[in-house]
């Protein structure tokens, strides 16, 4: 039953990506593109990987359809009547063509889906479910794959985040050739929905609640899916939403410039931080054993520690990337 | 069930190639990054399928559990990585689109070459 | 433990983490004084693990004080080093010459971010060369890009934007490639580790997604080196980049790429594969053959100079890529002399480049007639520089060319074609160096020109420090030469 679910699922997605490639409304792509996420998401479910399919849907359904839609509000919603070129047409059929065929004849001596005795299941994987117990003592294996044993990994990837959030701020902080919008002018634009009543008392009543769910994704990601990444979504999520309700001055009166700007550099300090702070204790960088005296208290302040650095950069970024498209507007 | 061993597979190197379609033939700059994003998101789809366990279940040991047989876990995590990594080049992408259409008044590649080419 | 034994950790971690403190500075020239100090550190870093290496052989570090392939290995050998020292001491370089330029194009709010990003580029490169792992490989390949769209779309021209999207555009298809084909070897040996997959790789080597894998990682690096025929991106990027980052780029951020496909290649592969020895000779010499001659013909035509020297970058690429496909010692040998050799060169033309369009306001050909007069320093420097580039003997780029045509001659009468093909090459390399010598010194000055003067103190001497070691590594060339010779035999396999 689920197999057919899953058949069925990955068939729609590849309807649904072939109606993006094909529609010309960039808008409807877009949301499309939110829908492929979402399908995406439930697939990545079926196949055990929980922590994944809850990441999916939040940056793939979430934050990056909010981007696309601020960027598509700044650019504009139609693409022109020529949108493909006749020679970029058959050199991407070309390229395409080569690739699938090349894909397809590998696929064929891949082993096969959810076969046990295949390699990926036979060597490094199986080390990691027999001592994610005994040496990090905490349930979620996927966390400690990512905060401890692959922790350098997960460094960088909070490194990507941060380059992503100055980079939109570098790139989007120039005033070229371009009027900025003084506040009074930006509170009307983005006050108007303090006029709607029902977005309104719902939304007040939602950001303390996605704010708590935040939170508990934040410091349960030990036990069950989630952790610094997807509470760091969650986070800016309801800020955001807090934003765009009250009007974007009481955001910055919630949280101001320069404390985003602390945010985005001190989770990333955090993080490396913690790293370097091992190496001052005598062990390697990252090597969380040696904060306690226990090997498995240390793993488990260290991860608590990353997890908050993760968590603190990726709420700064996202809600300095919005800001950054929010605060721009053509003339 | 020897067609549906593959499937996975299969839809993968679909959605790539239609990302990559995307990516080379669209002349819109937006539709560019939306293709690049589905290109992108196909991988995902190769690593996750590649970790399920025939009868397994999320390697989460609930209630200490730890006699289940379980996927496995590195391929994801790996994959939660790549999430942010698409996710962050969108965001700088989109940056600079966004620029781009505030400098030459479009984000359609053949009137930017045009542009720069009379200039 | 000392600090000695964390110094693989910390020629990554110590740039990395000065970014977010340089994103608070907010202090007029704080930014790039303190980007400046950490890069600078950066290279004493590279020097004092070049110092071990050298007495210690390579070295692996457990990061996390997990043990390979588990947890994420650092590996630090010989050919590393090199590259450590290439990329540390061009971005320190770079920044050093850039500070003047760099004030003017890209402003005080903005340099905080900027200079972070910088930082971010070269922390991300000494990862790409350090890593023993292929999937935080794509992890450091991905920062050093993202930083790097985030430098080239700082650049004063409007053009550098369509250049930033462009580059991200077939980046992000390189990183995405790569990665598709480390998933494929993954699935087949369930290891990340890069001397463990050469390990088990051996037992599928015969099956076709290890085989396909091999294509997609080198398409995806080579569209990251800015290899022929997907070179597309890097002309136009280096370009309209702010000066002082076409200086460090074009030194240092396409050799990384190399250097993880000339290390995936030759580690993981050739030994292993049995048609991959005879795959990578038939697909790259032609390849390289067509790259170096091609990018040399453009760059005769081309009339904006930094575009001129990206073309003839695509060249160069190309001498480097026929020395790897030979698979010989020598070759091999003088392809990767000539990754450090070549940093030299094009870090000195563009220096050059830049120290002109500091005075004339213009990188257009017929903008520096006449300009020797006024700035006989600067291009006296482009000259020594054109001459290395050319191969003259005494300079570092008659060093690299000797060990690729020797090479070449090994190979019998293919072999002088090869040989002849490189010379054509070097001709055409005359031609577009004389063209701008020939502007620079021998057509007047327009009457209407505004007056120039020699480039400022500070400017001038990195230009020619770059220069004197074009010099000192073409006379004495034991130390790029002895690593060099030390990489090659490690990755090939025999006792050093």
């Amino acid at each position: 039953m689920t197999l057919i679910f899953g058949v069925f699922l990955l068939i729609l997605l590849v309807i649904v990506a072939l109606a993006i490639v094909r529609s010309e409304d960039l808008f409807a792509a877009v949301m499309l593109s939110g829908i492929f996420s979402l399908l995406m998401a439930v697939n990545f479910f079926l196949l055990d990987a929980a922590d994944v399919a809850l990441t999916e849907a939040a940056v793939g359904a979430g934050v990056a359809t909010v981007l696309f839609l601020g960027a598509l509000a700044l650019t504009g919603k139609e693409e022109a009547r020529h949108t493909v070129s006749p020679g970029g047409r058959w050199l991407a059929l070309g390229v395409s063509f080569a690739t699938a065929s090349l894909l397809f004849y590998a696929s064929l001596e891949n082993p096969h889906i959810g076969d046990g005795s295949a390699p990926v299941h036979q060597h490094v994987a199986p080390w990691y479910l027999a001592n994610t117990l005994p040496l990090i003592d905490i349930p979620n294996v996927v966390t400690a794959v990512l905060g401890s044993f692959r922790g350098f990994d997960t460094l960088g990837e909070v490194f990507v985040v941060f380059t992503a959030g100055i980079g939109v701020m570098s790139i989007l902080g120039v005033r070229h050739s371009l009027v900025e919008l003084s506040g009074a002018e930006l509170d009307a634009r983005q006050r108007s929905l303090r006029h709607h009543l029902i977005p309104r008392i719902v939304g007040r009543g939602m950001v303390p609640l996605i704010m708590l769910f935040a939170l508990y994704v934040q410091f349960h990601g030990e036990y069950s899916p989630g952790g610094g990444f997807q509470a760091g979504a969650i986070a800016a999520a309801a800020i955001i939403l807090y934003s765009l309700l009250e009007g974007d001055d009481r955001g910055r009166e919630l949280l101001p410039e320069w404390l985003l700007r602390l945010m985005v550099a001190g989770g990333a300090l955090l993080y490396g931080g913690v790293g370097l702070a091992c190496v001052l204790l005598g062990g390697n960088f990252l090597d969380y054993s040696v904060l306690a005296t226990v090997p498995s208290a240390g793993q488990h302040l260290g991860l608590l520690l990353i997890e908050l650095g993760v968590g603190i950069t990726v709420t700064g970024v996202l809600i300095s990337v919005f800001h950054a498209f929010a605060r721009r507007a053509s003339r | 069930m020897a067609i549906l061993a593959y499937f996975n597979y299969w839809v993968f190197a679909v959605l790539l190639v239609i990302g990559l379609y995307a990516v080379i033939a669209k002349t819109n700059l937006v539709k560019q990054l939306i293709g690049l994003s589905i290109f992108q998101g196909a991988v995902f789809l190769l690593y996750i399928s590649m970790n399920k366990v025939e009868g397994g279940t999320a390697p989460i040991f609930l209630n200490g559990n730890t006699e289940r047989i379980f996927s496995n876990p590195l391929p994801q995590v790996l994959i939660l990585t790549a999430i942010v990594v698409g996710i962050a080049t969108t965001a700088l992408g989109l940056a600079v689109v966004v620029r781009i259409r505030e400098e030459y008044g479009s984000v359609e590649e053949d009137d930017i070459k045009a542009q720069d080419v009379g200039s | 433990m000392s600090i000695e034994d964390h110094l693989p950790a910390l020629q990554i971690v110590v740039p990395l983490l000065l970014a977010p403190v340089v994103t608070l500075l907010r202090v007029r020239s704080l930014p790039w004084a303190a980007s400046t100090a950490t890069s600078a550190l950066t290279f004493v870093l590279a020097i004092a693990l070049a110092g071990q290496v050298a007495t210690d052989g390579a070295l692996s570090y457990a990061v996390g004080g997990w043990q390979p392939p588990y947890g994420i290995e650092l590996a630090i050998d010989q050919f590393s080093v090199l590259l450590l020292l290439i990329i540390s001491g061009a971005s320190t370089v770079a920044l050093v010459f850039g500070k003047a330029s760099l004030d003017r194009e890209i402003g005080e709010e903005r340099a905080p971010l900027f200079f972070a990003a910088w930082l971010l580029v070269l922390a991300a490169l000494c990862g790409m060369v350090t890593t023993g792992d292929a999937f935080n490989l794509f992890v450091f390949l991905e920062i050093s890009s993202l930083a790097s769209y985030v430098l080239i779309a700082a650049g004063p021209d409007r053009r550098a934007l369509m250049a930033t999207h462009r580059y991200i555009i077939l980046g992000t298809l390189g990183a995405t490639f790569y990665l598709i084909g480390v998933g494929l070897i993954y699935m087949m040996t369930g290891t990340l580790n890069l001397a463990d997959m050469a390990l088990r790789i051996g037992e599928v080597s015969e099956l076709r997604p290890v085989l396909v894998a091999a294509g997609f990682i080198t398409m995806g690096l080579a569209l990251k080196a800015a290899m022929f025929p997907v070179h597309a991106w890097m002309p136009n990027a280096y370009a309209f980049a702010p000066h002082a980052v076409s200086v460090f780029l074009a030194a240092c951020a396409t050799k990384a790429a190399l250097y993880v496909l000339i290390r995936f290649d030759f580690v993981v592969f050739l030994p292993h594969l049995a048609e991959h020895a005879a795959q990578v000779s038939a697909f790259f010499i032609p390849l390289a053959v067509v790259a170096f001659l091609v990018g040399s013909t453009v760059a005769v035509f081309e009339r904006n100079l930094k575009r001129m020297l990206g073309y003839s970058s695509v060249a160069q690429i190309g001498y480097i890529l026929l020395g790897v496909a030979l698979l010989t010692p020598l070759a091999l040998t003088g392809a990767i002399v000539h990754l450090f050799n070549h940093a030299l060169i094009k870090g000195a033309l563009f220096m050059a480049v830049v120290c002109i369009a500091h005075r004339t306001g213009s990188v257009q050909l017929p903008a520096i007639a006449g300009c020797a007069r006024a700035m006989p320093l600067t291009m006296a420097a482009f000259v020594v520089a054109g001459l290395s580039m050319i191969g003259v003997p005494l300079t570092v780029g008659f060093v690299s060319k000797w060990y690729l045509i020797q090479a070449c001659l090994e190979f019998g009468v293919p072999g002088y074609f090869l040989a002849a093909a490189l010379l054509l090459s070097s001709l055409l390399a005359v031609v577009y160096v004389w063209k701008v010598v020939e502007a620079a010194y021998f057509k007047p000055r327009p009457e209407e020109a505004p007056e120039l003067c020699e480039a400022p103190p500070m400017i001038l001497a990195s230009l020619w420090l770059v220069t004197l070691a074009n010099l000192w590594f073409g006379i004495d060339s034991s130390l790029p030469l002895g690593l060099a010779r030390a990489a090659s035999m490690t990755l090939l396999g025999e006792a050093p």
